[in-house]
This record gives C-alpha cells, structure tokens and sequence, in this order.
C-alpha cells in the first residue's frame, strides 16, 4: 500500500481498523448523492459507519467536526478510511514517536513519501519498505507485483529514480501446497513488475514457518537517487495553483482496500479469498513505467510545486494529506477524473485504490506544459481541482458541492489509542515438529546437511533468478555474492542495503529479536565495507487490541529504537501492518528492517565467498553462539524458549566497525557474518559461494558458549558445547579469510581466532585434541546439493 | 563513429546500451516517435519491454514511426544490433529469420552465460577474433571450412586453427528467449553463415534450437541476441567485460566503411 500518512514515528500503513471485520461493504452507500445540506432518510447511519470501521465513539467525533451534522456518504466514506489504522495508526502512532528519526546523514525523515540520506556527491538516498501482505494471501501475483508498484511510486514521488528492489517474504512451510503456490505467485509478481519497469532486483530473504500459512508477508523494499536540491515534497502550496491527475483512470478497482483487506484479520483461508479478490488493484507495470518517466521529467523540468503519489486510500488520502502538509485547502471536482466506468459514484471515484496515479500541484502559467509531457509519455493528465486557502478538503461534482469537510479533522484529529500490553502466560505458538530422526547427537556432518537443505537455509537462486538483478548498470553485489547488496554510485563509491528480520526469534524475545534483527543488517553491511546511514521498517504484527500482541509490538519497537541509536542509523520511514492473524492464531512479530549504507570504494567491496587457495580463515568478533530458537532447534523440534540471551549491543558494534575498516582496507579476502546454521553454515556458504574447500580445526573454547537453560523435569535434550559452538546463533560473529598478517592486524581491534585454511573442494572440520577422524568432510558438490533443496520443491 | 539508440516506452535497458556505446564511440538516444535517425552510424534496438509487449514481444514496437527508419536504414545496408527485446522486434520487422518464443522452463530467468562465438568474420564479432580458448582437445580435428562439422546442432564453432572458438560471458534475462525456426530456415541460416553466437554445451537455459543465442541477415548487417552484452562491459557491475567487444566490433566496421 503506499498513500502516506505517517507523521508520527517511522510508518505509514497497512493495518487498520478496530474491529472491522469481513463485514465493510461501501455497497450500502450506492444510491443518491447528498449534499451536506440536503439530509434525507437515505443518509448514512451510525451503522454504516460501524460497518465501515469506525466505532461510536469515532463516528460521534465525526459528527462534531461536522459542525454537528451527520456526514454524508461520500463523507462518511472518506473518514472511515483516514481514520482506519492503515492511515491514521490510531494503536501504533505513539509508540513510533518513541523511534529515533534524526541524524547527521537524514535529509528527509519520517512523514514524506519515502524518507532520503545523504550519500555524498551532492545525491541523496530516498528509501522506504512496506508490505502488501493480505493482498498477496488472497490473489499472491497482483499482491506482490502492485506492492513492488506502490513502493516504487513511493521513491519517484519524492522525485528519486527508483534504482533496486529487495524483497521480504514470509510463507508456511513449503511442504504445503499453498504455501508453494503463495511463494511461486509473489516471486512471479514482484519479478513481473520489477522487471518490466527496469528496476533491479538486488536481494531479499525468504522465511518458511508454520505462523504464516495462514497470513503470509509480502515487503517490498525499494531506493532512489536523487540529486538533493531534486527532492520534492507533498505538501500543497499556493491557493490558486491547479491540481493535476495523472496517470492511469479511475475505475472501481480497489475500493476499500485500505478498510477491507490491511485493516482486518483475513478470515479463514477458502471461504474469506473468494470474497475479497475484487478488492485487491491490479498492477500494469508499463502503465507505472510511463508514469515514472514522465514524473521524474516533469520534476527535471521545474514544472511541478508538490507530488504525491495515490495508493491506499486513493484520491482521498493523497488530497488530505496535500493539503495538511501545506496547511491549506483542496477542491477536487469529481466530474473530472478520467474514469474507466462512467457511471462511478462521487465516493467510489474518492476512494478507488486504482493503480498507477500520481497527484501533483502545479502553478496555472505551468498547466500547459505538464500536460504536453502527460501526452508525451502517453499518460491521462487532468486538472482535478484547485489549491484554496479553506483549509477544506471540498468534493464537487461538475461544480455541484457533495462532499465539505476540515482537512484538520480528516488527517489530525482521528483518536489515538493507548495499547494494552501484557505478557502472556503460556506460549503463543505451537513448537514445530522435528524433522525425522534428527536430534541434537545425530552427528554433525549430518547436522550440517540438514540445515543446508532446510527451507529456511537453502540457496534462493530457483528465486532470485527471476529477477532482473543488474538492469541499470549499478549491481556490484547481488544476490548470493556478499552479505550485502551493493550498487555503484557515479563518484565511484557504493550503496550497500540489507534486508532482514527472524521473526522466530522475535517471537522468543520480541525486544532482543529486534535488535537482532538490526545487527544482522548492520552486520551485513560491515561484511561489504558499509557504515549504516538510516533505517527502513516494516512492523508486520498480529492484531495490537489483544494485550499479548501489544506486547510484542511495544518491546519490539523498544528494541528497534534502542539498536538504531546504538548504530546511528535513525529510521527514515517505515510502514505498519497489524492484524496479521488468520485461522490457526498470529504470525511470528515480524519486525522487517531494512537498512542503506554506504562504502567508499566500490572495487573494495566485500564478498562472502572464499577467494584464494592458501588464504588463513578467522572467527571473528563477541558471538556467544546459543541454540535458542535456533535453525537446528527448530529442525530438532524444540518449542521456542521463554527469551533469548541477551546482547551486548556495543560490543557487537565494536566488532562490526572492525570488520568494515578491514574491508574498506581491502584487507580481507572475504568476510561473512555468523547467522542461521552458526559458524557450521557460516562455512559452508563461504565455501559453496567461492567455490573452495576449507580445512579447520576448532579450538576448545571456541566462543563463550551460552548453554541452554535446563528446565528441571523437562526431557528437553541438552546439546554438547560443540554442538552449540557449530550450530549456536547470536549477533557479533563473522567468519572471515585473508593473509595471515592481516587477521593478526585486526587482532589488534576485536577478538580473531584462526581456524584453518582455504583450499581444495572439501569443507573438513576437525575439533582439536579430540581423537583422530573428523567431525565433518564434505565435498563441494555435497554441501551444493543439499543446499539446491528449494529448486527441487519448486520446479 | 556514432550509435543511435532507440527508445520506446517500455524500454528498461537503453540507457545501459547507450553508456556501453559511448565507452567505444558517440551515441544518443532516439525517440520511438521520431523518424529522424538523427545521423547515427550504427542503430541499437535495446532490451525492456516495449509499448508494454502485452500483445507479442516487439509487435507493436516493429511499426513505430523510428523503426519504420530503422527498416530502410538496414535495407540500405546500415548496422543494426537487436538486443534482447531488440532482437524480438528485428524478428517481427522480419529484418532477422526466425522468432522467439516463451523458455522452456516457462519462467523470466536471469543468468551470466557463456557463448560461443561461431564466427569472428562479422561486424558484430570482430573484435573477438584472437580471443580463441587454445588448442582443441585431442582427437576433435578441425573440419576443414569454418563452418563446417560434426555438431549436433548444425555449424560447428571452431576455427580452422585447431583452437576451440573464442568464448564471452554475458548475463542473460528474459522470458521470450527460446530461438526458433523452421528446418528450412536454419539449414539456409546454416548455409549463409547467419548463426553468430551459440549457447556454450549446458548453458542453453531457454531451450533455444541448435543452442542459437544470435543470428545476424544475409547480408550481414543486422544482428540480434538475446544475452545483454551492454551489461558485460566492466568487470565492476557485469562480472565480466566481453560484451564491449560487440561495440567495439560495429565500430571496427563502421571505420572500415563496410557498413555505413
């Protein structure tokens, strides 16, 4: 989704409202317009407001702004969506006030279409994630594909050409059907569009676990360029200045969107899908495509004084929030939006979520020449309306007043809401099933095997590989090459960008599963040589009313703000999605961070891969591995545990800074941060990415290894400390290779233990002073068959 | 030396080809509407996704007013170099023998691939000759003419040196990729020395007939491939740079005054 009207914090929408549930139905209001003077019998009740989200209390609200009216239809419409969560995040906007949002490198925070760094060499960096999670549960392709499309328009809208997409994905397990199918239609659809409209896509996680089979995630993340003084802003200026659609027409797809499907739980999976396809828009790339060149030539050209694009909420969400941000007021005649179906209702054409739309202000001495580039690029363009000084949102018709209201009231005044917190007693989540015969004393070659051919572990490329990943000349890194993603800039520095969040271990430990979250980002921005400038978030969560959801939501934003101070690197933008439940309960809280860096040499940046035979390999860094909701936890079946170990935040710090001076140095010949699978996987995706064996011995006393705790009276089985040290997870470990000087070098910074050497085509890992025959000898081509498990679940 | 280098709406990857032309040479953009070609020595019809390719890939692309130019400049023996969606719209302006048609795997698949280059007598590929791989293993006795052998899928790539043919790496994407003609055409192709570029033995990801990855016309002038060579020239964001030979080998011909 992507109409804007994050003010607070971080977000902006796809979540929404109270207890809205599969009932909303703007169908009841279809039949005579009313004009504000004219109430009849057939206005809309205090039903109809119920039954479009809002609550008594909210529509009594409603009626007090109305100067003590009943709002008319096409009023009462375009409240209960600005006042959904999805627009107004009446349950998450105070938390997000507690996020840090500024910083040396913020050139435009939170509350703008997407939010911008600065990256040197007079350019800025605009980026944003969101999701379009129940869209894409209820028909997968156009889910994702107008999802790619909306956060496209995000970064064009602020006047950046839109250069990488990365995406975050959360399914059930691939042994289901639908979540096959799920999978296959999102990858298609962000593929669809991100490759049509000449947008790279340059990296992106994929997580399989029961909680979302019902709800399945779909974040879309995307950056821009732009020259600084080339920003634009959204808010409307100028009484008399014109107001201009452009882009596609206006049809009935989509109405409702914002209330019917981001504000609700889905119900269950069969009898809710059906019903609620109509609701979801359809995406036309190329349509997108013209509409971003001639956006970013209209903006090249000087002609345009505000722009904002229409996503949730449509023409009522980017008119309301124009003119709130200029604090003044907007008339827009409905007889004049180029329509699909002609005989569109006012309220239908104010709140159709049609794709492909852009609103911008334009001086009336520039109308001419605005509309000459619509013709160019072959695009509607319309003067809609006008900038007043009424500090009204008015909607006519050919002139005919139908709907008045205070922009003040629609955009500022919707009520917050305080959550409830509380931490719930028993476990939320069932533990998952082990995978046969695995325990933690199966031996480790096996172990190994496991975790590489597991869902969760297994190479993304039957994924990635139909994506566009290099169209623009910039992929200096893309998928499956480093850490990070990196794109070359024109000064000959880079951008690094990094996706991720385990929501398993958030849902152990919401406030240190977020900053572990953060970590893993900053993490994998060191490895390519990246200090962090600004944060992206998508809070994707189950539905905040219910106290043990607003738990999770409130020690995870605590998380998330504590970890970006720690970092510098402030959020910039962000999007939230509650009411993520379906049938079987929540998904895991999935905090999705995305987070831009930058490194200063391009030719440095660091690969994952081992790269030269005889190199020495490290460990390096503060990592206490634990098997707390780890990968093979889950694969051995245990339940999620009651918190995580905690983190030593400056610490990890400390070690991410040494580990991108050695890059930026070009000291290393490799880098690669410690995550799902531990050191054990670490290894391997080092040797399977350089296509070179290693040979270690681990020393005793490898990590400070954190058991698991023993709950008395539980049969849980206790791992071995070694077990913990190959498969344990935690934040602030990389496994790195280079010369042996170098390792000794950063010896000097952060704790280096080396443990052996690159070479041939067999991963060997021995454990020092245990008895002759090692733990685990592996080919190359073993490790990459058991790692290529995805191709064959989905060929 | 100067590149003309089309743009329709919808194309994704011309300002790719236009960065690549100018590491060899000048070159600028040419509007679709536009019938002037605007003095350029070479024309590049680039990748994307012209006027959306809803209907067929490049059929509404192959009359737009700046092809209707492109058509006569190749008649009149201009070079023309299709890429990708750029090869599609040279085969449905029958400029090129054959189609293309949906990868057997169905799906839009994006890799770096290796090509054989089967002849280096081109204006396409001359800048490839020398870059052979090194002496044939033992046993695969060269055949005499250049394009003459045993290989399964007509015209063996090999070189009458004795060295295997030389070898690029360039990243493929697409969704419409798989070659295709009718047996006449490719023995004719075959014949006439049209097949430029094979897929290297096992990188044939689209399923295209006898490995065929670029065919140039009779008369020599107008050339398509699905790979991106504007994407392979620099190490830096292509993994390799082999694709700048293409540039350079127009280029080459153009100085020659073969082509112009």
């Amino acid at each position: 989704m992507d109409t804007d009207t994050d003010d607070g914090g971080a977000a902006a929408h796809d979540a929404a409202d109270a207890d809205a549930d599969d009932d909303v139905d703007f169908g009841v209001y279809i039949g005579g317009v009313v004009t504000p003077e004219q109430q009849t019998a057939t206005s809309p009740t205090v039903e109809d407001a119920l039954a479009l989200g809002l609550t008594r209390e909210e529509y009594a609200l409603v009626r007090e702004k109305q100067g003590g009216r009943a709002p008319n239809q096409v009023e009462l419409a375009m409240y209960s969506l600005l006042w959904s969560e999805h627009c107004a995040y009446k349950h998450s906007k105070k938390l997000l006030r507690t996020l840090p949002t500024e910083g040396e490198h913020v050139v435009m925070g939170p509350g703008e279409n997407a939010g911008a760094v600065d990256v040197g060499g007079g350019l800025v960096c605009a980026f944003k994630v969101e999701s379009h999670n129940h869209p894409s549960a209820v028909e997968p392709f156009q889910g994702a594909a107008t999802g790619v499309g909306g956060i496209l328009r995000d970064i064009f809208a602020v006047g950046a050409r839109p250069i990488a997409v990365l995406d975050s994905l959360r399914f059930g397990e691939p042994t289901s059907a639908r979540s096959r199918y799920l999978l296959d239609g999102a990858v298609s659809g962000i593929g669809h569009y991100g490759n049509s409209i000449g947008v790279p896509t340059v990296g992106g996680e994929v997580y399989f676990e029961a909680p979302y089979e019902h709800n399945c995630l779909v974040n879309a993340m995307a950056l821009g360029l732009a020259r600084r003084e080339r920003l634009v802003l959204s808010a409307a200026a100028g009484p008399g200045n014109a107001l201009v659609l452009f882009g596609a027409s206006t049809g009935r797809d989509g109405i409702g969107g914002a209330s019917v499907l981001a504000s609700a739980e889905l119900g269950g999976v069969g009898e809710g899908a059906p019903d609620k396809r109509p609701t979801v828009q359809v995406g036309d790339p190329f349509e997108e495509k013209k509409l971003m060149e001639c956006s970013l030539e209209l903006l090249e050209r000087g002609l345009l004084v505000s722009l904002q694009d229409l996503g949730a909420a449509g023409l009522t969400s980017s008119a309301a929030e124009m003119a709130s941000k200029g604090g003044v007021g907007i008339d827009v005649d409905v007889a004049k939006v180029p329509l699909r179906e002609p005989d569109m209702e006012p309220f239908e054409v104010m709140v159709s979520e049609s794709q492909e739309r852009m609103l911008c202000v334009v001086e009336p001495a520039n109308v001419a020449a605005v509309m000459g580039l619509c013709e160019k690029w072959e695009v509607n363009g319309a003067t809609i309306g006008e900038v007043t000084d009424t500090g009204r949102l008015r909607v006519l018709r050919d002139g005919e007043l139908v709907g008045d209201m205070p922009v003040a009231a629609l955009v500022d005044d919707c009520p917050l809401y305080d959550l409830q917190p509380s931490k719930p007693s028993e476990p939320i989540y069932a533990g998952p099933p082990a995978m046969s015969g695995l325990t933690y004393e199966t031996p480790p070659a096996a172990l190994l095997l496991a975790l590489l051919s597991s869902p969760n572990l297994s190479s993304r490329r039957p994924l990635f590989e139909r994506y566009d990943s290099i169209v623009q000349s910039r992929t200096v890194c893309g998928p499956e090459q480093a850490d990070a993603a990196v794109l070359a800039l024109p000064d000959a520095s880079a951008l690094a960008v990094s996706i991720d969040c385990n929501g398993r271990r958030v849902a152990a430990d919401p406030y240190t599963g977020t900053v572990a979250a953060v970590l893993e980002c900053a993490a994998n921005l060191a490895c390519v040589g990246a200090e962090p400038l600004g944060t992206t978030n998508n809070l994707n969560f189950g539905n905040p009313e219910k106290p043990h959801i607003a738990w999770q939501l409130t020690e995870s934003v605590r998380g998330l703000g504590d970890a970006c101070r720690a970092l510098h690197a402030p959020i910039v933008g962000g999007n939230v999605s509650l009411y993520n439940e379906g049938a079987t309960g929540p998904i895991y809280p999935t905090p999705v961070i995305g987070m831009v860096g930058r490194l200063p040499d391009a030719r440095r940046a660091g690969r994952l891969g081992f790269a030269r035979p005889g190199d020495e390999i490290a460990l390096v860094g503060v990592l206490r591995p634990s098997l707390a909701a780890s990968e093979l936890a889950k694969l051995t079946g245990q339940p999620l545990p009651d918190g995580l170990p905690e983190i030593d935040i400056d610490a990890v710090r400390a070690a991410q800074l040494a580990v991108r001076d050695a890059v930026r140095e070009g000291a290393l010949s490799s880098a690669h941060d410690v995550a799902e699978g531990g050191v054990a996987v670490a290894l391997a995706e080092c040797c399977l990415a350089g296509g070179l064996g290693a040979q270690v011995e681990l020393p005793e006393g490898l990590w400070e290894v954190t058991p698991l705790p023993h709950e008395p009276g539980a049969p849980a089985p206790i791992p071995t400390l070694l077990t913990t040290a190959l498969f344990g997870e935690g934040s602030g470990g990389f496994v790195v290779s280079g010369e042996a000087g170098a390792l000794r070098a950063l010896g000097e910074r952060v704790p280096v233990l080396s443990i052996g050497r690159v070479g041939d085509d067999v991963l060997g890992i021995v454990e020092a002073g245990a008895p002759a025959g090692t733990m685990v000898t592996l080919t190359l081509d073993e490790l990459a068959d058991a790692r290529s498990s995805l191709a064959q679940l989905f060929s | 030396m100067k590149f003309g280098v089309l743009q329709f709406p919808g194309s994704c990857d011309e300002v790719d080809a236009l960065q690549a032309a100018r590491r060899v040479g000048d070159a600028e953009l040419i509007w679709h509407g536009d019938r002037d070609l605007a003095g350029a020595d070479a024309i590049v019809v680039p990748g994307g996704f012209s006027y959306g390719d809803y209907l067929r890939a490049g059929a509404i692309a192959r009359f737009s007013p700046a092809m209707e130019s492109v058509i006569e400049f190749a008649r009149e023996g201009g070079l023309v170099l299709g890429i990708c969606n750029g090869f599609q719209v040279l085969c449905e302006a029958r400029l090129l023998p054959g189609a293309l048609l949906s990868n057997a795997n169905l799906r839009f698949t994006s890799r770096l691939v290796a090509l054989d280059v089967v002849r280096t007598d081109t204006a396409f590929t001359g800048a490839c000759a020398g870059d052979a791989q090194g002496a044939q293993p033992q046993g695969a006795q060269p055949q005499g003419g250049q394009l003459q052998g045993a290989h399964p899928h007509g015209a063996q790539p090999q070189d009458p040196s004795g060295t295997r043919p030389p070898r690029l790496r360039i990243p493929a994407k697409h969704s419409w990729g798989r070659y295709y003609a009718d047996a006449d055409t490719l023995a004719a192709m075959d014949d006439a020395g049209q097949v430029v570029l094979r897929y290297a033995p096992g990188e044939n990801f689209n399923g295209s007939l006898h490995d065929i990855a670029g065919v140039r016309n009779e008369g020599g002038n107008v050339f398509g491939l699905m790979p991106h060579p504007e994407h392979a020239v620099d190490e830096l964001t292509g993994g390799s740079a082999d694709g700048l030979k293409i540039f350079q080998s127009m280029r080459l011909a153009v100085e020659a005054g073969a082509f112009a």
